[in-house]
């Protein structure tokens, strides 16, 4: 994905106005794919929050006498239970909401401290600038998933510290792409008139640059909450991320390859619901594309 | 040219000993250490094993130390795997990761730019939306789904390949592991493949070339794969990071004893050397593919070759 | 004209593009010939349908768009033709000068080898005499030093030097007819009429037909016997250069040549432009003239009647083909 992030940041970065971002958004609800996503993600959050209500079984409650039973109707384990003869129904939707939680509070920590520093290095400039622009560039060097393990060897496992460290590694790009707005929105005639018309620089930030920095922010936090729910399955199935009692995909995952086969169910299930989540981001992420920067592909 | 690569070489050794600070220091400024499973022991066994590992020293002392002994090529004793060293660990896991590594990177180069080429020669038709598909596939679904589902289908199902297991590099061994590697990254280039050759397609440079007569696939062959294959060095190194990054997952599912196990082995159980050990030869690797990359880059494009002399005769 | 067939024949020539915002005529039924030996200048604005045309008669369109009507390269028909056949007749029997020498050049192959390259794929030319050959044409063009150029990339030599390797590209297989679009529009001034100069000088030497689309009448006055104008999509006169220089008909004609400045103009005079804008070529055509909102001598029938390109004798004895109802200019 972070492929194409660059070219899409870049085609948000270049609408300006409100009628271009209503076309965009014509676009996008005209794009099948796209609305499907959408729905897909709908039903999953919707499912998140509904299932432990719709179902009488508890996340940790185990029933003994129904160990690794397949999906049934039968006691409303619709998709079966675990080696430890959990719900597996409740336990997914668990691990849904722990997934959409850390992909979404994750993302927010992630754009804050971008969107500050970013801020900060464009706007104030020169040296400073030049300094923090060095350290992301250092720090970019490192790939994502080495960067977090040593936090987790260092901090332990510890579901907050996963958000942690997976936001304190993803704020690089945002704090880049704000950098490079807030630049160029610094330097436009607008900007330049109200300084010398004597406004000062909050009220420039926040009416002038604010608004075009916006844009590809948000953008780019729509392709960033897939990677951070993904970096987190993978964390947990490798038993680095989050721990038991509490679930998440990943660990679902984890715990259905253990019992691949005697009770596939325990695989296939949640790994059905990453996919769908996954392919649901990815048609929004084209989609988005598609909206911003049509291509006439006649 | 060679003041070129010399210069990239320049930026990312420096940028490797910043890791290397970084993680060091990190790892053991934390609260916390490798024997706090050990906990029972009783305090001055703690405090020997504690001394025997460095670990009673200022932390700056421990640093010049771990210094002194990377130069000389120790990387110290592991923690976790109590009779072995951090070298002869990665002597062991090293070819294995390698061979996966590399092998898959080739395999997703030599598929992926063919289909992305195609699918882009057949735009907009069957071919091409049959090809997008498979892609959108490949990028969305991870190999943590990817390698149990395939070993629930190949190695339980229709049990015509083994579920776990290295055997000593057997070719079947190799098959739903590299698939699961390859995926992602065959995905990947596919879709950066297509997207560069339209690109390339639609400059004029191409149509001049059609304007003199050659046939279509010398433009392709000759004029157009070259500036097709530019974005793709660029995706090298992200690529090299993708691998690394899935092989670790792969080497755990299907238990493969490469360098991947040991770092997990190594984070789960605080074994400062071997997770140290493991990030500088990671390091290392991104560092050689940069280069490699920085190197394609000279061979496709002349303009660096010949150190951007433009415009110089009149 | 000569009694022996045209090189170049072109009847009733349409280009359409199918474009998300409908369908584009960008060429309405374009008609010339150009004899063996002769030059004829297109002229035109942005817009009014040159490049299209050129590019339709050597095959080169895009995916969208559908050619109709008629072209003919020594009797052979062009429209419609196989992608074989056309290949077979690229570059060796006509040729096509791109306008912008930056891109109309392979970036990461020497010019040398793009010019052997022709040379080996259409004559089988083993690499000794395709260099040979390739240094030959490469003097023809006046390129200083063609040993030392010839091993280097399109990037590494100036724009000017550039246009004279894609001249030589179209040339070097001698073809009977040479397309250029817009050869010099790209180049800085200083090195245009140089350019230019060596483009008539080879044209000439080898004695090739050449089709000159620009929108420069000063180019035009200088390289060709014949000029067409064309406005949205038509051809709307076509003359002897120096007739239509002396004498242009059609009101369009003789609009764009009154924007010319002078050099005899009075120092502090607003250039003359011609008002309105060309219409859009997107949809569905008006009737009548397409020049006729923006005509000072538009009557009633031309709003309401497309004039035709018909020939016309003047008082003189000179003939040119007019598209206006005006009978004789103003």
């Amino acid at each position: 994905m972070t492929a194409d992030a660059g070219t899409l940041v870049a085609a948000a970065a270049s609408l300006r106005g409100e009628s271009l971002w209503r076309a965009a958004a014509g676009r996008f609800a005209a794009n099948r794919a796209a609305m499907a996503g959408v729905l897909i993600l709908v039903l999953i959050t919707a499912f998140a929050f509904i299932a432990p209500l719709v179902s009488p079984h508890e996340m940790e409650t185990n029933d003994w006498e129904r160990i690794q039973i397949a999906p049934t109707a039968e006691q409303a384990h619709w998709f079966g239970t675990d080696a430890n003869g959990r719900d597996l129904f409740v336990r997914v939707a668990a691990g849904a909401r722990v997934s959409l939680a850390i992909g979404l509070i994750t993302t927010l920590v992630a754009v804050l401290i971008g969107v500050l520093y970013g801020a900060v290095a464009g706007y104030v400039g020169g040296r400073t600038d030049q300094v923090m622009m060095r350290i992301v560039d250092v720090l970019y060097a490192l790939p994502l998933f080495f960067a977090i393990i040593i936090l987790v060897t260092v901090f332990g496992r510890n579901i907050f510290l996963v958000f942690l460290a997976i936001g304190a590694v993803e704020w690089l790009t945002i704090a880049r792409i704000v950098r490079g707005q807030t630049l160029a929105a610094k330097q436009t005639e607008y900007v330049e008139a109200a300084r010398s018309l004597g406004a000062p620089a909050t009220r420039i930030i926040l009416r002038h640059i604010v608004p075009n920095v916006v844009g590809p922010v948000i953008v780019f936090s729509t392709l960033l909450v897939p990677t951070v729910i993904l970096v987190e399955s993978f964390l947990s199935f490798l038993g680095l991320g989050v721990q038991e009692p509490q679930t998440s995909w990943g660990l679902l995952i984890s715990q259905g390859t253990a019992a691949l086969d005697s009770a596939p169910w325990l695989l296939v299930i949640p790994a059905s619901f990453l996919a769908a989540t996954m392919f649901a981001f990815n048609f929004i992420g084209d989609g988005l594309r598609d909206a911003l920067d049509p291509r006439d592909e006649a | 040219m060679l003041r070129f690569v010399a210069s990239r070489v320049g930026v990312l050794l420096p940028t490797l000993f910043v890791i290397v600070t970084l993680s060091f220091f990190l790892m053991r400024v934390a609260p916390g250490g490798p024997f706090d499973a050990d906990a029972q022991l009783e305090p001055e066994i703690l405090e020997n094993l504690r001394a025997s590992y460095d670990l009673d020293r200022p932390v700056i002392a421990q640093f010049g130390l771990y210094l002194g002994n990377l130069a000389r090529g120790d990387l110290g004793p592991s923690i976790s795997f109590k009779d072995y060293t951090v070298s002869e660990l990665i002597a062991i896991g090293l070819p294995v990761s390698l061979q996966l590594g590399l092998t898959a990177l080739l395999l997703a180069t030599l598929a992926g730019v063919p289909l992305g080429i195609l699918a882009a020669a057949n735009q907009n038709r069957w071919l091409d939306h049959a090809i997008g598909t498979l892609a959108m596939t490949g990028i969305a679904v991870p190999s943590l789904i990817t390698a149990p589902l395939l070993t629930l289908v190949f190695g339980v199902t229709l049990k015509v390949l083994p579920v776990a297991g290295w055997g000593d590099g057997a070719w079947e061994n190799r098959v739903l592991p590299l698939t699961a590697l390859v995926l992602p990254q065959l995905a990947i280039i596919a879709r950066l493949s297509r997207g560069s050759f339209l690109d390339v397609r639609r400059q004029n440079f191409i149509r001049a070339a059609r304007a003199r007569g050659l046939p279509e696939w010398r433009v392709v062959l000759v004029h157009a794969l070259k500036p097709t294959l530019v974005p793709l060095v660029s995706y090298l190194a992200p690529a090299v990071a993708g691998v690394m990054t899935g092989s670790i997952v792969i080497e755990q599912i299907f238990g493969l004893p490469g360098v991947g196990r040991y770092f997990i082995q190594g984070a789960l159980s605080r074994d400062y050397p071997l997770v140290m050990g493991v990030v500088i030869v990671y390091a290392s690797a991104v560092l050689v593919m940069n280069l490699l990359a920085d190197l394609a880059y000279a061979a496709l494009d002349p303009r660096i070759r010949r150190g951007f002399s433009a415009g110089s005769a009149a | 004209m000569s009694a022996a067939p045209p090189i170049l024949s072109v009847r009733d020539l349409s280009v359409r593009f199918a474009t998300r915002r409908g369908s584009v005529e960008a060429v309405r039924g374009v008609s010339f010939e150009v004899a063996a030996g002769r030059s004829l200048g297109l002229v035109g604005e942005s817009g009014s349908g040159k490049s299209q045309t050129c590019y339709a008669i050597m095959g080169l369109m895009p995916g969208n768009a559908t050619v109709g009507g008629s072209a003919r390269l020594e009797g052979e028909q062009l429209v419609g033709a196989t992608r074989a056949r056309l290949d077979a007749l690229r570059g060796r029997r006509m040729g096509l000068v791109f306008q912008d020498p930056m891109t109309a050049l392979t970036p990461h192959m020497t010019v040398g080898a793009q010019l052997c390259e022709i040379l080996a794929y259409h004559e089988g030319a083993g690499s000794a005499e395709a260099r040979r050959r390739a240094l030959e044409i490469m003097e023809r063009v006046r390129i200083t030093d063609p040993e030392r150029r010839f091993e280097m990339y399109p990037f590494e030599l100036s724009g000017g030097m550039r246009q004279r390797i894609v001249i030589a590209t179209a040339l070097v297989l001698r073809p009977a007819l040479l397309i250029a679009d817009e050869p010099t529009t790209a180049l800085d001034v200083t090195v245009q009429a140089e350019v230019l100069r060596t483009f008539r000088a080879v044209v000439e030497h080898t004695g090739t037909s050449l089709v000159l689309v620009t929108h420069d009448l000063g180019v035009v006055a200088g390289a060709c016997d014949e000029v067409a104008v064309m406005y949205a999509g038509r051809i709307v006169e076509r003359a002897a250069t120096a007739d239509l220089f002396h004498a242009p008909a059609h009101p369009y004609t003789r609009a764009l040549l009154a924007c010319r400045p002078r050099l005899d103009d009075p120092p502090v005079a607003r250039l003359r432009t011609i008002e309105g804008q060309p219409p859009s070529l997107a949809g569905r055509e008006d009737d009548g003239c397409a020049f006729a909102p923006r005509c000072g001598f538009a009557q009633a029938a031309c709003h309401s009647q497309r004039p035709a390109l018909l020939t016309r004798r003047a008082a003189d004895g000179t003939t040119r083909e007019v598209a206006c109802h005006l009978d004789a200019p103003p």
